[in-house]
């Protein structure tokens, strides 16, 4: 299966996705990982043509949400917020780091080293 | 004017093993809203990579789920697979096809049962679980397990079919196919069926894309989107097509999973006469390093693996987009303005793992 990775900055993220939603593009997830930052991929389909937004952040880089494109966006983004701690503003329906009830703050974020 | 009320459903609740919690916004018995909250069940399973090996991990991915544990093993294989640029033998290819069509049969027939029970048909339930039986009974022939059953590898699989296997299982397929051509019936023409899921829930094409549905939920409100269709494992050499349906509503998600059993039937049929001799597997060295992202189809939908290696045994990241998550927002958008009395089996009819949901 053919990867199809597109790296961008984190400003043009909404310009990219309106782009995609005009195209008829479905949005398929959203992920992170954290390697040398917080790496963030959107990934979108079109009969089975599967693209991926890549941007990375730092912790403090609140990025646009991309829910009053894609209105499912909201669980994607509501995950990622609550597992990596990736500031996400504006999400159209925000759990405010309840939608898992899990006694660790953003457990899946880099742990900082200690001095 | 109405009245508005709240009234909380699950997380514990008769039709669901596994909890999920909704706030139902009433106005009389309509809803007009429905509020999820998920995330009682948490296990963090993703994160368990940082912990497990590559080749171990396999083994975490198998238990995401029990009823999809074969694919999300065989889609995690597949994954490092492609990052290792592995080519696994023609006859591991077929083996994974046949086992993950009969996982899809067994999560369709324990779905038929459930939605049984849910309308109060008992006996209708048990002939579903019956025949769902010798669907695991199968499993446990050709690998030692019944529902989790470790059976795929990195660079193919580890046990093979004989066969003498491979004849029986054709011949049972030809058993479950009559019996469930007279099981099914009930619910493809009783009345209360009928009355209970036909024009429910009614998901429009149009909502369904722009809700991001997959699978049958997507399938039965006319979206033509099968993962399978792009040829992975054995299924390029298949003769097969999705099953759609355009109605949108609960007896078309019915129908859809019903008819994607015979397909299921069919497909197995197909690949036993096709099975070519040979390697079930194929030596894999090294580690991995490069990212993935790998698509499989199944029973609930399109399912993601995302991993990432960095060239040691540990993995980066391993990412599992799973059908029932992408399916929330749909479900959500279904259960406006349905009857508060319909709501159990709308909800069952997305056929929801939260398992999968809260990796």
């Amino acid at each position: 299966m053919e990867q199809n990775i597109k790296e961008i900055q984190p400003g043009e993220l909404l310009t990219h996705v309106v782009h995609y939603k005009h195209e008829g593009y479905r949005l398929v997830a959203i992920s992170a990982t954290t390697k040398d930052g917080i790496e963030l991929s959107y990934s979108f389909d079109k009969e089975y043509d599967f693209i991926h937004l890549r941007l990375i952040i730092d912790s403090t880089t609140e990025i646009e949400s991309i829910s009053s494109l894609y209105s499912y966006a909201f669980l994607y983004e509501n995950e990622i917020k609550e597992l990596f701690g990736v500031p996400i503003k504006d999400i159209s329906i925000d759990f405010n780091n309840q939608l898992y009830r899990i006694p660790i703050a953003t457990p899946f974020a880099a742990k900082e080293e200690k001095a | 004017m109405s009245d508005r009320t709240v009234i909380p459903f699950g997380p514990q609740h008769p039709v669901l093993p596994e909890p999920i919690h909704l706030d139902l916004v009433l106005e009389d018995e309509t809803v007009v809203e429905a509020i999820p909250q998920i995330g009682y069940i948490h296990r963090g399973l993703e994160k368990l990579v940082e912990k497990k090996d590559f080749q171990q991990y396999t083994f975490v991915a198998e238990r995401i789920c029990g009823i999809c544990s074969f694919m999300h093993g065989m889609g995690y294989c597949m994954s490092l697979e492609s990052i290792m640029d592995v080519k696994i033998p023609d006859r591991a290819d077929f083996l994974r096809t046949i086992w993950a069509e009969l996982s899809r049969m067994h999560s369709h027939l324990l779905w038929l049962g459930l939605l049984a029970d849910a309308f109060g048909f008992e006996s209708l339930f048990m002939h579903s679980w019956r025949l769902r039986e010798q669907v695991l009974d199968i499993f446990e022939e050709t690998t030692g397990g019944r529902v989790i059953f470790s059976v795929c590898e990195i660079g193919g699989v580890k046990k093979d079919i004989s066969s003498e296997t491979l004849k029986k299982i054709n011949e049972t397929m030809y058993v479950i196919e009559k019996e469930l051509t007279e099981l099914t019936t009930v619910f493809f023409k009783d009345s209360s069926v009928k009355y209970r899921t036909k024009g429910v829930g009614v998901l429009s094409k149009q909502l369904a894309f722009e809700l991001g549905a997959v699978g049958p939920m997507g399938k039965a409100s006319g979206l033509n989107f099968d993962m399978r269709t792009q040829g992975y494992a054995a299924y390029k050499h298949l003769n097969f097509a999705p099953v759609i349906d355009t109605e949108g509503d609960s007896y078309a998600r019915t129908s859809v999973r019903i008819k994607e059993i015979f397909q299921s039937i069919d497909l197995i049929r197909q690949a036993i006469s096709l099975i070519p001799e040979g390697d079930i597997k194929v030596k894999v060295t090294g580690n991995p390093n490069g990212e993935h992202f790998t698509r499989v189809e199944q029973p609930r939908g399109e399912v993601i693996y995302y991993t990432k290696a960095n060239g040691t045994k540990f993995l980066d990241r391993v990412r599992v987009r799973t059908p029932t998550f992408a399916n929330v927002p749909a479900l959500l958008e279904t259960l406006k303005g349905c009857s508060l009395a319909d709501v159990p089996i709308l909800i069952l009819t997305i056929d929801p793992c939260i398992s999968c949901t809260e990796r």
